[in-house]
């Protein structure tokens, strides 16, 4: 009865509508791990799914779900430094000719790791502040800064002046 | 948005590839036979839907009747897709599988239940004799109705009830689809 009132589509129809939205997004957060995020994002999903009790939101619920899982792997990564003092490690690169604009993707990787995810939420998931705080357990407004402090390092590094 | 957050927006990556998932709780295929493209579906080794409607008010009823983890996945439903395949050659007479009727009503289940037993291969009964069968003499309109509305179609052969005259009057999947499979019976 619960779950005629939530009205949940079927599973099938989030995966065929984006799909490539968490594999573009779990690349950009994850480079060479993006695969394997995307995977584990969608099992986790697919476990999760009938115990929803909203059909509101299911993209950015799936956005939220990659970003977490894009964390979880960047973490298990370098596990023997408290989190804080981690400095920002490059994603291993991937091919240029898979990431055009590779000066504007080799300077995202090299920013801090909460400014760089949050801009992929931002322009890659195309999420808003709600959105992306929400995928990093944080407040929209705490999101907004790390977006315009990314974008301005990146103005820098990039020399660009568009604003 | 300026020129750089638009860069950021453009990010296109190949080679990507749609995720793996276990077996569905409703697995279902869409399977294409010489009466048209069918939605067949299967949940907890059942067969819940077999059916001329399109995939999306299928798989959304399926969603709410049995499980939204519905997928689409043909393996789960080689053993449907060969059984119908035979049964529309004419070599298989009788299905061999587990039907749940969660798609519907009380009323459907009473009338669709027993429609193996209540009908035979090769001939035709009226909507008034399977409501003398199941003991609702009255309600032979009623009957049709639950009829057209049969999740599960060839499996549970509502296309062997035509009218009084004998006229076919009506079938899901259009009166050409219940024509030839009324003649696929009479000379198999």
């Amino acid at each position: 009865m619960t779950r005629e009132k939530v009205g949940l589509p079927p599973f099938q129809a989030l995966i065929d509508a984006h799909w490539l939205d968490v594999a573009r997004l779990a690349r950009a957060m994850a480079g060479q791990d993006g695969d394997d995020v995307a995977q584990r994002a969608w099992e986790k999903a697919y476990a999760a799914y009938p115990g929803l009790t909203s059909a509101k939101n299911l993209r950015s619920w799936l956005l939220t779900i990659t970003a977490r899982c894009a964390t979880d792997v960047h973490r298990a990564r370098k596990p023997q430094r408290p989190l804080d003092e981690a400095p920002p490690v490059a994603v291993d690169g991937p091919e240029a000719a898979v990431w055009p604009d590779p000066d504007l993707w080799r300077a995202v990787n090299e920013l801090p790791e909460r400014q760089r995810f949050a801009i992929t939420l931002k322009y890659v998931g195309d999420l808003d502040h709600h959105g992306v705080a929400a995928a990093l357990d944080t407040t929209p407004a705490a999101s907004r800064r790390l977006v315009s402090d990314a974008l301005a390092t990146l103005r820098t590094k990039l020399g660009v002046h568009d604003d | 948005m300026t020129d750089l957050e638009s860069r950021l927006t453009r990010l296109s990556t190949t080679d990507l590839k749609p995720p793996v998932l276990p077996d569905a709780d409703v697995a279902y295929t869409l399977h294409d036979t010489p009466i048209g493209t069918m939605l067949l579906a299967i949940a907890y080794g059942r067969v819940v839907a077999s059916s001329f409607d399109d995939e999306e008010t299928m798989t959304t009823r399926l969603a709410r009747a049995v499980s939204p983890r519905v997928l689409r996945q043909p393996r789960p439903l080689d053993d449907v897709r060969r059984q119908l395949d035979e049964y529309l050659s004419g070599s298989r007479h009788a299905f061999d599988l587990e039907v749940d009727l969660a798609l519907a009503t009380p009323f459907q289940r009473l009338v669709l239940t027993d429609l193996p037993t209540h009908t035979r291969y090769g001939a035709t009964t009226t909507y008034g004799t399977v409501a003398a069968d199941i003991d609702k003499p009255k309600a032979a309109r009623a009957v049709g109705t639950a009829l057209g509305a049969n999740p599960v179609c060839v499996v549970l052969p509502c296309h062997r009830v035509v009218g009084a005259n004998g006229a076919l009057t009506g079938y899901a999947g259009g009166l050409d689809a219940k024509r030839f499979l009324l003649n696929l019976e009479a000379k198999s």
